[in-house]
């Protein structure tokens, strides 16, 4: 199995260096990527249950905290006076205020937008495009008469979804690749995943699977399993991060040029990346160094 | 490898050692004045802390370890063509290396590696 993770790596960094350089989204050529979601997922969480043995699955949701007990005491520390939480009020703020039309966006939403988070991003077979989280809160937007917020912008679609995702903490992440072109959209985020990118030539795969646990300097590597759970993350407990902001930060530290917030390949990397922590707690809005 | 699993028992008594090591082999701790030594250590320029330690040199203030620990490299590698090229473009000798191309990918120019190598092999 790995050496058939291994063997598609390669496959997918030969056209890689040219793909990302002409900007094109995540290789729609490689739709028949041999693995499906069920067998990617349980074969990553073997390689790490090997790895760190005996650490419930549920400990991965603290990402590199989980291997750093001096690092655990630090977040637990900071996680009970967190500084953001002034931030995630005002994101309460602009998900209360009525939109134009006298709606909210607990009104726009399913189920006022409870425990829907850990269900994105999913695939819309209408549109035939990944929806993200910030895209069902931009179409309650559009449906108002508002304009949409930037999916950069962390003063209002990062705060946004600061207080938004807190209504689906606990639920456990349930991201489905049902139907054919859900799966182009899946295996489109894989090889992205796994594609060697940047001046650095690294693909996320070999920081997130390959070298989780092991440290970069001073920063210990987190296991790609649980990152999906925990967003917006806070950066020094002060810096917002959405998940393609989080995406960004690590295509720039391997040099290459980030997709940009919003966008297709983004969307089917947070989906790849999002299955990966299926069955774990979401936790919106924690510390991270 | 052999000197990463004694790095696991106790980082510092892995370092005395590896110092030892190095004062054998190349006769002194790391000449810290060299040129390379900051292109290699510098964040926006080689890098090389991110995954390496180098235990002869103190100011290389690291926890790495995604890369084997650069130590004694002038006896291990009697052939500087051979370092350089590791450098130059590590794919050649294992091409699912995680250690960045820095010659073939234009991160580091010729003249940097030549002084990065020159560095290393006081290592
Ligand atoms: C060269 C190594 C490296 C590569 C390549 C890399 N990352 Fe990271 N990534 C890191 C480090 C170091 C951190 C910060 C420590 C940690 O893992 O939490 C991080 C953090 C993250 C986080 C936040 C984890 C958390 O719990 O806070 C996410 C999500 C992430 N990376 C996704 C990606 C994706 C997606 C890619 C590919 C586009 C990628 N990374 C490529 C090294 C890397
Ligand atoms: C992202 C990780 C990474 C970075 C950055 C990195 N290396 Fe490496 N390096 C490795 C790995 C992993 C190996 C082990 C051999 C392999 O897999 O190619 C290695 C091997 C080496 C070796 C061979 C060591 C031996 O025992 O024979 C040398 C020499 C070396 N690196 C020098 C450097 C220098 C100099 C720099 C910076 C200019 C650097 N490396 C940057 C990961 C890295």
């Amino acid at each position: 199995m790995i050496g058939r993770l291994r063997a598609a790596a390669r496959k997918a960094a030969g056209a890689g260096l040219a793909a990302i350089a002409v900007g094109v989204g995540a290789g729609a050529a490689i739709a028949d990527t041999p693995i499906d979601p069920d067998t990617e997922r349980a074969s990553i969480v073997r390689r790490f249950q090997q790895r760190f043995p005996g650490r419930p699955l549920d400990d991965y949701v603290l990402g590199a905290f989980m291997l750093n007990p001096a690092g655990r005491a630090h977040y637990d520390d900071i996680m009970a006076f967190a500084p953001f939480l002034p931030d995630i009020e005002r994101g309460r703020v602009l998900w209360e205020t009525p939109l134009k039309d006298g709606r909210t966006y607990a009104d726009c939403l399913p189920d006022g937008g409870r425990n829907l988070a850990g269900r994105l991003p999913r695939y819309d077979e209408a549109e035939a495009r990944v929806v993200t989280f910030e895209m069902l809160l931009n179409r309650c937007r559009r449906e108002a008469g508002e304009a949409e917020y930037r999916h950069d912008d962390r003063a209002t679609m990062g705060l946004l979804t600061a207080w938004a995702r807190t209504l689906s903490d606990g639920m456990r992440m349930d991201v489905r690749v049902d139907t054919p072109g859900a799966r182009a959209k899946w295996d489109a985020g894989r090889a992205l995943f796994h594609r060697r990118i940047g001046q650095m030539n690294f693909a996320c795969v070999q920081c997130h699977v390959d070298n989780a646990g092991r440290t970069m300097r001073m920063e210990i590597i987190s296991p790609v399993v649980g990152q999906a759970t925990h967003f917006p993350l806070w950066r020094s407990g002060e810096t917002l991060y959405t998940p393609h902001m989080r995406f960004t930060r690590c295509m720039e530290q391997v040099r290459a040029q980030p997709f940009p917030a919003g966008s297709e390949a983004f969307n089917n990397l947070e989906y790849y990346h999002a299955t990966l922590s299926n069955g774990l707690p979401l936790q919106a809005n924690v510390y991270r160094r | 490898m052999v000197l990463r699993s004694i790095g696991g028992v106790t980082g510092l008594a892995a370092v005395a050692l590896l110092a030892g090591f190095a004062a054998r082999g190349a006769g002194a701790a790391a000449d810290t004045t060299l040129p390379g030594r900051a292109i290699a250590h510098a964040q926006e320029r080689g890098n090389c802390l991110a995954c390496h330690r180098m235990p002869a040199d103190p100011g290389a203030v690291t926890e790495a370890d995604l890369g084997p620990v650069l130590a004694d490299l002038k006896s291990r590698y009697p052939d500087r063509a051979a370092l350089r090229a590791q450098v130059w473009d590590a794919r050649r000798a294992n091409p699912d290396t995680l250690m960045p191309p820095y010659g073939a990918h234009a991160i580091l120019t010729d003249a940097e590696i030549d002084a990065i190598v020159d560095y290393l092999l006081t290592l």
